[in-house]
């Protein structure tokens, strides 16, 4: 699992032009076009959520690196009372928001969920993840084509189901 | 069969919050059962949210994500009364499909 | 499971060692008087826990640490159980073969009684928990029991629970001399200390709640059972209260009591009504 090349450009591409056309309002057309089983295995993500590390991860999904940043807020707790069952959430200030990212730095697998933002959808999301051991959560926004990263240590005691 | 999908979505002038939980074990695949045998993964991929013909959130997920998954978001630009559609897809092409009623 | 036993071991033997010969009871204990000895039980919680509302006991450890409260307030917003509660509900609502349905067997057709269980029968002499007249409801319906620990039981009892949420605990101990001696032998199971590593349950729920316990923040014996049934991400699912028995005895190396014998009817009984007065809050969520 160490390849880096193959889908991903293919990937990049989709990413980015599923992203340009919400930004001009025109929501999923290319995507509502094919069959709905065919639109749906183009979009899932299967190289990134297949990355060990969390670069990787995020190389194999956006092809690019993020930068810290303080308008990306995370909310997760210090000691999580089960690794099964961590409640994560995000918010941004920042502005042409197309996707929301949750990795988890040393599970089996890194990438969490990834979530589309389309135009008019709030840039913020909650949800609940497992964990593994100990380690960062990193939150990952993706606004006006760059990534920006917010980062929190969660203590986890009681591992979340091996993965 | 009750649907797998639990729905709350509540429009509170032009911003519409949406909280879903999904019956579903998200099984890593990395787990072993009582007698020892690895369970196979079984996990969401792919979760719609759909209003008035256009995706308002779209989540990927992996086997991370807990069991029974919830996820919370909001959007804007729906109303009281209208429809939002929500649809899962496992690795397995299991399915689910349900419409809510924005309150 | 060997290796998180002893880790169990190894912390609670630290953080109960200095408990390990004198166990005070908190309990009024010369002569039998329910009503002295629930006063006792709840003054010593709020006593040593003043800052904990008394609402809150019902929460279990959540009531004893804010972080995890915080986790647990998140859940909430769409808890875990909802799965349980729903089937629940549906399957209170379904008839039998017969045509009855578990309404037939219950005061108030079964909703919002759940505060009044578990109740002395002095018919039979014995208490009877909610747990156990649902399984009689359905012998008595020509159909075959459920097993107590989780699934169908988990789902009736949750549902039932959530009918009766806010309701203060209202356990009655009639003027009968059996009652006032099952109170007292539930009294005595949750004071005697059992098993391989010599515990009772006081010494974990009454010595050391809101210590933790490797991950667990141990939960007060006061209003323990009022969240009852439970979901536990730990179980990946709902349990009831049988189920918590079994887990807390097998957890102490103690050998666990069938569910629903008269033991554990008995120190149901007890715990339910220190706890009187205290809000139901079931069906609960838990780490
Ligand atoms: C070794 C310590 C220990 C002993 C002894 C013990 N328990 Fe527990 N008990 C726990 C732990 C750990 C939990 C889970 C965390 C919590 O909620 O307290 C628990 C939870 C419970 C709960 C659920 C509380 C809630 O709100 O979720 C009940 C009820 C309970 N125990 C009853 C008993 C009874 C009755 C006994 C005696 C038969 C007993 N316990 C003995 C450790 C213990």
């Amino acid at each position: 699992m160490t390849t880096t090349t193959g889908p991903h450009p293919t990937r990049r591409l989709i990413l980015q032009g599923a992203a340009s056309v919400a930004l001009i309002g025109l929501g999923n057309l290319p995507f509502a076009a094919g069959p709905a089983r065919a639109a749906a295995n183009d979009k899932y993500p299967e190289e990134a959520f297949k990355q060990k590390s969390e670069a990787d991860a995020i190389k194999a999904l956006y092809g690019k690196t993020a930068e810290p940043s303080d308008k990306v807020k995370l909310d997760a707790p210090e000691i999580a009372e089960n690794g099964g069952v961590v409640p994560v959430s995000v918010t941004t200030t920042l502005d042409k928001v197309t996707s929301i990212s949750f990795f988890v730095a040393e599970n089996p697998f890194a990438l969490a969920a990834s979530y589309k933002i389309p135009d008019g959808t709030i840039p913020g999301v909650a949800n609940r993840l497992k964990m593994a051991k100990t380690t960062n959560v990193v939150a990952i926004v993706e606004a006006d084509g760059k990534l920006f990263s917010a980062t929190k240590e969660v203590k986890v005691t009681v591992g979340g189901c091996g993965g | 069969m009750a649907s797998s999908i639990r729905v709350r979505a509540n429009a509170n002038g032009d911003i519409t919050e949406v909280q879903a939980l999904i019956q579903h074990p998200m099984d890593t695949g990395l787990v072993k059962d009582a007698k020892g045998e690895l369970i196979p993964a079984h996990f969401i991929q792919e979760l719609k949210f759909e209003c008035n013909g256009k995706d308002v959130f779209v989540a990927n997920w992996g086997t991370a994500v807990s069991k029974d998954p919830y996820v919370k978001f909001s959007f804007k630009g729906a109303k009281k009364g209208d429809d939002l559609k929500i649809s899962w897809t496992d690795n397995k092409g299991g399915s689910d499909t349900t419409t809510a009623k924005i309150s | 499971m060997k290796a998180r036993l002893s880790l169990l071991l190894g912390s609670l033997g630290a953080a109960l060692v200095a408990f390990a010969l004198a166990a005070p009871r908190v309990v009024a204990a010369d002569k039998v008087d329910p009503a002295a000895d629930a006063k006792a039980f709840q003054n010593f919680f709020f006593q040593k826990f003043p800052n904990v509302k008394h609402e809150d006991f019902v929460n279990g450890p959540y009531s004893m640490n804010e972080d995890m409260k915080r986790q647990w307030q998140e859940k909430e917003e769409f808890p875990p159980y909802e799965f349980a509660l729903d089937a629940g509900k549906e399957m209170f609502a379904t008839p039998f073969k017969n045509g009855k349905t578990y309404a037939d067997c219950f005061p108030n057709g079964g909703i919002g009684i759940r505060q009044n269980y578990p109740y002395f029968d002095t018919k039979e002499g014995k208490v009877v928990t909610l747990e156990l007249a649902l399984n009689r409801c359905r012998e008595a319906n020509g159909e075959a029991p459920y097993s107590y620990v989780k699934d169908e039981m988990a789902s009736l009892t949750a549902y039932m629970a959530f009918t009766s949420r806010g309701k203060p605990m209202d356990i009655k101990i009639p003027d009968d001399p059996r009652a006032l001696a099952a109170f007292e032998n539930g009294k005595r199971y949750f004071y005697t200390r059992r098993g391989q590593m010599n515990f009772s349950c006081a010494s974990c729920h009454v010595q050391s709640p809101g210590e933790r316990i490797r991950a667990e923040i141990l939960a007060p014996a006061l209003g323990i059972l009022n969240a009852m049934p439970i979901y536990r991400s730990e179980w990946s699912g709902m349990g009831t209260t049988s189920r918590r028995f079994v887990t807390c005895n097998s957890q102490t190396r103690a050998v666990p009591l069938e569910p629903q014998s008269d033991e554990y009817r008995d120190v149901e009984y007890f715990l339910s009504y220190v706890a009187n007065g205290l809000p139901i809050s079931g069906p609960g969520a838990r780490p």
